[in-house]
């Protein structure tokens, strides 16, 4: 038995909603798997039935090899959890909560004083002293949440976006975290609505809307179907724009993206915004793409504000994923 | 394998040894820990609830003064009483406590964790029930300087206190259903408005001989009269005016009643109803 976590069908409604709609995900043991969705995709929901605060109305739910209703206890001493929200005591210092946690962990008194003071030095709160957690900022709760969440070095941890507002150090510390966790060998399932996050981290990525995976795979993979990176060019002239958006595809690929430059929002994958005079189109290759860009608008004579080049954001990934799907355009439209 | 990760000493869990019921008195004992740790941080809320009931006390003997009816000294009377309706006020502090943790976040941690289920429960239960007695020693100490005294032996004593704590252990579970059932503040402030008539529709302050028929009758066999009547007689506060009801004269036994039947029922809907939260 090699995967740590496997959710066959899951289904949950909340009345007419259905939160989860027959979830699918499977992640091999030592590996961090992303789940990656918009607003009320089921993330959360998801996270909580695996981590055995709820129960799934259908489905198989194995943790660590142990079943999430049947076993639960099991469950939980083989997991941690980093929720969307704070879980830990508004009202104790950052001390308290540690070493009640590790007692609850059953470390006995002494370990789990001891074991509060290392976390709270790995974490950076060392020196929050008596403080209640509620005077702290809300990126050192993030920290102490982490810290609770690995009292005990877990076979499965869970992150639902884990380094939502938290500053680009707290971030990283985050994503420093989780990588030496996966090196000592727990798996990390973690929900994020960066795509950036996800790449950063994750081995394999399930997108999930509607409470269902929509596309699941490596990174890699994922970026080959989305089109990977997109450059942006934001012309000074607005009524420079379309120019500017047919002779993109012919800069950005090389020779095999030279066959469509039928323009705009093709098959090719350019999209123009007029309102920010913007025109976008998937590259292979950065740096190439990014000086022939600059040559092509120089020999048209169009002159541009800005060009970057930059990974397709979570919305491009649905949009695509999705073409054809208007409501669910739609709907991403107005999630934005 | 960890050292990089967590520390060398990132220790397995469970690894105390001990048995289930071991264990589970531990998660208790932590449980309860955590409520005495909030109260180390709150030292004017944990005061005010101390003093609360002694402004009632004293509002009522010195203010309001003397129900008629009553012969000899209305402190003998009203202490008592007043020591009953702290029990049953207590209600009203555990709901209050119940709602606003079960509305924290760090809930969905300890339901993640491998501990007794619950341990939550009997953490809020030891220390609202230490709460109550470290009230319930102020009030007599303060009846005792406003001219109650008891007349009985300190075996009568102990039974009076022993039976109004288990009023309050009845007031306990009964909270705890009822704030679970509520679920959120704002119900919660509609159940604790309810709490004053049953508490003032008591024999705590007036004898029901001085209220209408059906009032009386309703009076006398309200749990916190039958409370009242029993302490009373164990402390040998006797004002001569013990109803001649069914349920006056069998007061004692109805204070006993009362609270284990409340206990019976409520005491395993509330850990049923804990248990289930996650559906
Ligand atoms: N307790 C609940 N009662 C009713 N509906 C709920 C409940 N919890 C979740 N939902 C609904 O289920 C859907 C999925 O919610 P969920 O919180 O799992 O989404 P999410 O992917 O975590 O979203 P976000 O990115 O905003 O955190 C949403 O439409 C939400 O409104
Ligand atoms: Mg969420």
């Amino acid at each position: 038995m090699t995967d740590a976590i496997v959710v066959e069908g899951a289904r949950k409604r909340y009345g007419e909603k259905r939160a989860l709609d027959g979830l699918d995900l499977v992640a091999a043991r030592g590996t961090v798997h992303g789940v990656l969705g918009p607003n009320g995709a089921g993330k959360t929901t998801a996270v909580r039935i695996m981590a055995t605060l709820l129960r799934a109305d259908e489905g198989r739910v194995e943790i660590a090899g142990c079943d999430a209703r049947r076993q639960a206890r099991e469950v939980r001493r083989r997991i941690g959890l980093l929720g969307q929200h704070a879980a830990v005591d508004e009202e104790l210092s950052g001390r308290q909560n540690l070493e009640m946690f590790g007692r609850l962990h059953h470390l006995g008194a002494r370990r789990a004083g001891v074991r509060a003071d290392e976390l709270l030095a790995r974490f950076g709160l060392a020196d929050t002293g008596r403080k209640a957690v509620k005077q702290y900022s809300g990126g050192m709760r993030r920290r102490l949440d982490l810290a609770a969440s690995l009292i005990t070095e877990p076979e499965v941890l869970f992150l639902d976006e884990p380094t939502t507002g938290l500053d680009p150090r707290g971030r990283a510390e985050v994503w420093e975290s989780v990588r030496s966790l996966v090196g000592g060998g727990t798996t990390v399932l973690l929900t994020t609505q960066y795509l950036e996050e996800a790449d950063q981290l994750a081995d394999r990525v399930s997108l999930v809307d509607h409470g269902r995976v929509i596309a699941e795979g490596t990174t890699d993979d994922l970026k080959a179907r989305l089109g990977g990176d997109r450059i942006d060019v934001v012309v000074r002239d607005g009524a420079e724009l379309v120019r500017a958006a047919r002779l993109l595809p012919g800069a950005v690929g090389g020779t095999d993206a030279l066959g469509g430059t039928d323009g705009v929002g093709g098959t090719d994958g350019v999209t123009v915004d007029a309102d920010r005079r913007l025109a976008s189109a998937p590259v292979t290759d950065r740096m190439e793409a990014l000086t022939r860009v600059v040559r092509a608008l120089q020999e048209e004579g169009i002159e541009a504000e800005d060009i970057a080049v930059r990974r397709p954001t979570l919305d491009e990934v649905f949009l695509r994923l999705t073409a054809g799907r208007t409501e669910d355009q739609n709907r991403m439209k107005e999630a934005v | 394998m960890s050292a990089t990760t967590t520390g060398a000493t990132a220790p397995p869990a469970d690894t105390v040894n001990g048995s289930r019921l071991v264990l589970a008195l531990t998660d208790c004992w932590t449980m309860t820990r955590r409520e005495l740790a909030h109260w180390g941080r709150q030292p004017v809320q944990v005061l005010v609830g101390l003093f609360f009931p002694v402004m009632m006390l004293l509002m009522f003997n010195y203010l309001i003064g003397g129900g008629k009816g009553i012969t000899g000294d209305y402190a003998e009377f009203l202490v008592p009483g007043m020591f009953a309706l702290t029990m049953v006020f207590g209600l009203d502090a555990t709901m209050v406590a119940v709602t606003t943790d079960l509305n924290k976040g760090v809930v969905d941690r300890f339901r993640s964790m491998p501990m007794a289920n619950g341990a939550v429960l009997v953490g809020r239960s030891v220390a609202d029930m230490l709460q109550s007695f470290a009230s319930l020693l102020v009030m007599m100490g303060v009846g005792l300087t406003i001219g109650w005294r008891w007349h009985g032996s300190l075996a009568a004593v102990a039974g009076a206190v022993g039976l109004l704590m288990l009023l309050r252990f009845a007031m306990l579970w009964l909270g705890i259903h009822l704030a679970m059932v509520a679920g959120r503040p704002e119900l919660v402030t509609a159940v604790q408005i309810l709490v004053w008539p049953v508490g003032f529709l008591s024999n705590a302050f007036t004898v029901p001989a001085n209220m209408p028929d059906w009032l009386g009758a309703a009076v006398e066999w309200n749990p916190m009269s039958a409370a009242a009547t029993a302490v009373r007689e164990l402390f040998g506060n006797d004002p001569g005016v013990a109803g001649t009801s069914w349920a006056a004269e069998h007061a004692m036994l109805l204070a006993v009643l009362w609270p284990v039947a409340l206990v019976a029922v409520f005491l395993p809907l509330a850990v049923r109803r804990f248990g289930g939260l996650s559906r």
